[in-house]
């Protein structure tokens, strides 16, 4: 069975340490709170300037100054601090953000990234993510393995616009965890009942497949 | 010198069409509600905008992109704006999008009087074509250049009447950055108090920074993304 968007989130909540500073990208990335482990302390950053992002508010206390990268309401933990654009965006070009997960269109085997722009499209913008990828110590991408007509997503080479180049750790798919290496995707783990010839016809870059492939435990 | 002024009107009295304004704000919040309205009354046009994001579209800056006063749209997303998207794609209306930490910290060296910074954001990507570039430690950064804006408006929580600013929450994003950028900044703020009434020890914008100040009104404080969770 491949898994759901929050069993991708589940399975990336096991990267984390106890004080990580993490930074979540909408989407997927953003469920990865939701599995924090208990009684770890991850501190979860947001762009546009917070460090101590808590959960969404009760309806009524929301508070139209208190936002996410998202745009979306949420409120503070104890302990959390607010800052400027470009100390935020300081602290991840200075390495001080542990974690960043987030979304992507494509990834190629040497961990380059595409995710913001599909050519004749109307295109929205890079936001923070060329910022988070270019110097992010550690970068997992939450995705589909594959795109809505059935194409790999793990490629021997990007072929959307880049928003970074050999930046990418890790992949979680709904399919398979993957790390990536100076030679190419290493294959981690897969999906419950998923079988590594599965994996290998759905990803067209190039597969490392060693010994037995353990399956993702829930 | 008086840096106080009445209202937006007031504030923004020299501000004429074809000028360069940094507008501060992340979605809609934090922006300056009350000079973005001043700006729609005024009808000026042929405006170069540097703003994070470009307002929904009948809200903030998209106010101004529906009466066609935007010429060129400097941000790092744009997404949320229909009319945006209609006048890009008819070539109405310039666009540039960068990297998010590029644009604060491009607002941040000119307030630092530094020319330049180098960031990796984007070496190696499609932005990165016609920049100067350098590497340092094995790792390639690209040079961008401090902004010059003619304008800067920023919307504060608190300020004073020396022009020292205090921001709220998520509602500071590229306000103070945007503040020191401006060769004449326009602060709105939410209470206006006498100079002295705020602890300098809290100051997030030294009044050295600001041109002009005025207490806005009716701030709507829309919020883009209501998102609620249930009590158990």
């Amino acid at each position: 069975m491949a898994l759901t968007k929050e069993q991708i989130a589940q399975r990336i909540a096991t990267e984390l340490k106890d004080g990580f500073y993490v930074n979540l990208g909408i989407g997927i990335p953003t469920l990865v709170a939701n599995y924090i482990p208990k009684g770890m302390n991850v501190i979860l950053q947001s762009e546009n300037g917070l460090l101590g992002m808590g959960p969404f508010p009760f309806a009524g206390e929301e508070d139209p100054d208190l936002i996410n990268a998202g745009k979306q309401t949420i409120t503070t933990i104890p302990g959390s601090a607010f800052f400027d654009s470009a100390m935020s965006f300081g602290m991840i070009r200075a390495g001080k953000v542990d974690l960043t997960v987030l979304g992507a269109m494509e990834v190629s085997e040497t961990g380059d990234i595409a995710n913001w722009k599909i050519p004749g499209k109307m295109v929205k913008g890079m936001g923070g993510a060329m910022d988070l990828v270019a110097s992010a110590k550690n970068i997992i991408v939450a995705m589909m393995h594959t795109n809505p007509k059935g194409e790999s997503k793990l490629l021997p080479a990007c072929t959307l616009p880049l928003t970074g180049v050999k930046c990418v750790k890790k992949i979680v798919t709904d399919i398979a965890v993957i790390d990536v290496t100076n030679n190419g995707f290493y294959l981690v783990e897969r999906a419950p009942g998923i079988t590594v010839e599965e994996i290998k016809s759905k990803t067209a870059g190039k597969l490392i497949v060693e010994g037995d492939i353990p399956e993702m435990k829930f | 010198m008086n840096k106080v002024v009445n209202n937006a009107e007031e504030a923004l009295r020299d501000l004429s069409d074809g000028v360069t304004i940094l507008l501060g704000g992340f979605g809609l919040c934090g922006i300056p509600e009350n000079c973005i309205a001043a700006l729609v009354k005024k009808n000026v046009k042929s405006l170069t905008c540097i703003s994070n994001n470009a307002g929904v579209d009948d809200f903030g800056i998209g106010l101004m992109l529906k009466q066609k006063q935007v010429k060129k749209m400097i941000s790092s997303y744009v997404g949320e704006n229909a009319e945006f998207e209609r006048q890009l794609l008819n070539g109405e209306l310039e666009v540039e999008l960068i990297p998010q930490g590029t644009l604060a910290t491009r607002c941040l060296a000119a307030g630092y009087g530094m020319p330049v910074i180098y960031t990796p954001a984007g070496a190696g990507t499609e932005i990165a074509i016609g920049k100067e570039s350098r590497e340092f430690n094995g790792k390639e950064y690209l040079m961008e250049y401090a902004f010059a804006a003619d304008y800067a408006l920023v919307k504060a929580w608190k300020g004073d009447t020396e022009g020292n600013l205090i921001y709220r929450a998520t509602a500071r994003n590229f306000n103070p950055l945007m503040a020191m950028a401006g060769k004449i900044t326009i602060a709105e703020v939410e209470e206006l108090v006498p100079a002295g009434s705020l602890d300098p020890d809290y100051i997030h914008t030294p009044g050295i920074y600001v041109h002009r100040i005025f207490q806005g009104s009716n701030y709507e404080k829309r919020i883009e993304q209501r998102t609620v969770q249930q009590k158990q």
